[in-house]
């Protein structure tokens, strides 16, 4: 087997394992989006009107959730410094350790998300349209949140400092898949905005693991 | 010139002399901008709240200024490993962090009268701003709670280096959300050409803050390195 499908498995199996995986995550995502009505009022117009502006706020908290837990414990054991010694470059652990992350906690949320829209009042119709923007926002919340998360290892503040590094550089994806909804369910075009999701998302997987990479080194050393 | 000011006898001696000259100048030229600005007469649309632009405008421009210098000195603090630079970034984020604030309140003091409300989320200018402030307040935060100074200034660089590629992202996809939502028909602040009557005064304004701000960065700077001398010193003290 070769070393990238070992890394592969060993992260997959351990983002699973961690804090309950993607139970926790959906959990969260589920029970905030239940709030909502609580705190608005059950009229069925006013949730319709904000179902998928709300669904994508909520997805993003949800997705800063098992951030801290990245590569912490790596690092606290010392796995960190033996995959740094290992074959693969230290950008393609981190980039397989986000992709292990979207797997494990991106894509039940993407599952989630549609039901969650739709309970809250949004057309049926949008529940692909929606699933689509969450998978791909999703892959963007794991880059990012993903190089929060080895910024914050030589800090012992963990999750709170995640978030407020983390938060102001989701802006696009949020304005843009709010926006990729938003347009779908007032019949406007939202081809646009979610071909500028698709590029965030891809740039983001393209270039913060060598921020990931830059920031563990430093925190080992 | 930066790698003349590299080496640190002549950056002290070179800023010891240039922060007090800055900042001379930077008055004199903000008391001339606002001296102009407030004798302006009043516009036709938005009255004499219009001055409120001269403090506004070079607020908002000398923020971004700040996190360009932020950017550029943890780009070269990162690949050169220089000490200066990385002090020099050290020292923009809080001054950005208020530079940012002050555009952020005297735009909402503007909005009170023009829009009828203390914040209006169609303007563009002011989310991004907004966002601007965050991520300064996120820079620090990482900053601070990191103990180990070099693995702080280390990990700042790159997020600093992060945020300086997602600020034009960030900018625009603002920009573009705000013509989402052209339901609220937003009066454009300052109308379509800048009259002379103001350009003038603003231009000068604007040269000021900026004069104020390398003030009263080189001010922090030398700030900074004192108290790494100051560090150092009290190692050796408490090695010997």
């Amino acid at each position: 087997m070769s070393v990238l499908a070992v890394l592969a498995r060993r992260e997959l199996s351990l983002a699973w394992a961690r804090g309950g995986g993607a139970l926790l995550a959906v959990g969260f995502f589920v029970a905030a989006a239940v709030m909502l009505p609580l705190a608005l009022g059950p009229a069925p117009e006013r949730l319709a009107a904000v179902s998928g502006g709300v669904t994508w706020v909520v997805l993003s908290l949800a997705s800063l959730l098992s951030l801290d837990r990245m590569f912490e414990r790596d690092f606290e054991d010392g796995a960190l410094d033996l995959l740094a010694l290992g074959p693969l470059p230290l950008e393609i652990v981190a980039a397989v350790k986000c992709l292990a992350q979207w797997t494990v906690s991106g894509a039940p949320l993407a599952i989630a998300a549609p039901v969650v829209a739709v309970g809250l009042g949004a057309p049926v119709a949008s529940a692909a349209m929606i699933l689509a923007a969450a998978g791909l926002g999703g892959l963007a919340f794991a880059f990012l949140g993903g190089t929060g998360a080895a910024l914050a290892l030589a800090s012992r503040r963990g999750g709170l400092l995640i978030a407020v590094v983390v938060l102001p550089l989701l802006t696009p994806p949020v304005i843009f898949g709010g926006a990729a909804i938003a347009n779908f369910t007032g019949g406007l075009p939202w081809g646009a905005a979610l071909s500028l999701l698709a590029a965030y998302a891809l740039a983001c997987v393209a270039l913060t693991p060598f921020a990931m990479a830059g920031a563990c080194r430093n925190a080992q050393s | 010139m930066f790698s003349a000011l590299a080496n640190p006898a002549r950056f002290m001696a070179f800023s010891r002399w240039a922060a007090p000259i800055l900042g001379v100048i930077a008055a004199g030229l903000i008391g001339a901008g606002l001296w102009l600005g407030l004798n302006a007469p009043p516009d036709y649309q938005q009255g004499e709240t219009v001055k409120i632009m001269f403090i506004h405008v070079p607020a908002a421009w000398v923020a971004m200024l700040a996190y360009a210098c932020l950017g550029g000195a943890s780009f070269v603090s990162l690949v050169f490993r220089h000490a200066r630079a990385d002090a020099a970034a050290k020292a923009a984020a809080p001054l950005g962090a208020a530079f940012t604030g002050v555009a952020l309140v005297t735009g909402s003091l503007w909005g009170r009268p023009m829009w009828g409300a203390w914040w209006v989320w169609g303007d563009a200018r002011l989310v991004s701003v907004l966002v601007l402030f965050l991520l300064f307040l996120g820079y620090m935060a990482l900053r601070a709670s990191i103990d180990d100074e070099a693995k702080g200034a280390r990990a700042a660089e790159i997020l600093a280096l992060v945020g300086l590629i997602n600020l034009p992202i960030i900018k625009y996809s603002v920009e573009w959300w705000n013509t989402l939502h052209q339901g609220e028909s937003i009066m454009r602040a300052g109308g379509p050409a800048l009259d002379p009557v103001y350009l003038m005064p603003l231009l000068l304004a604007g040269a000021g803050y900026s004069a104020a701000f390398g003030a009263l960065w080189l001010e922090r700077i030398r700030a900074e390195v004192w108290r790494r001398r100051a560090t150092s010193l009290a190692l050796r003290v408490a090695l010997a």
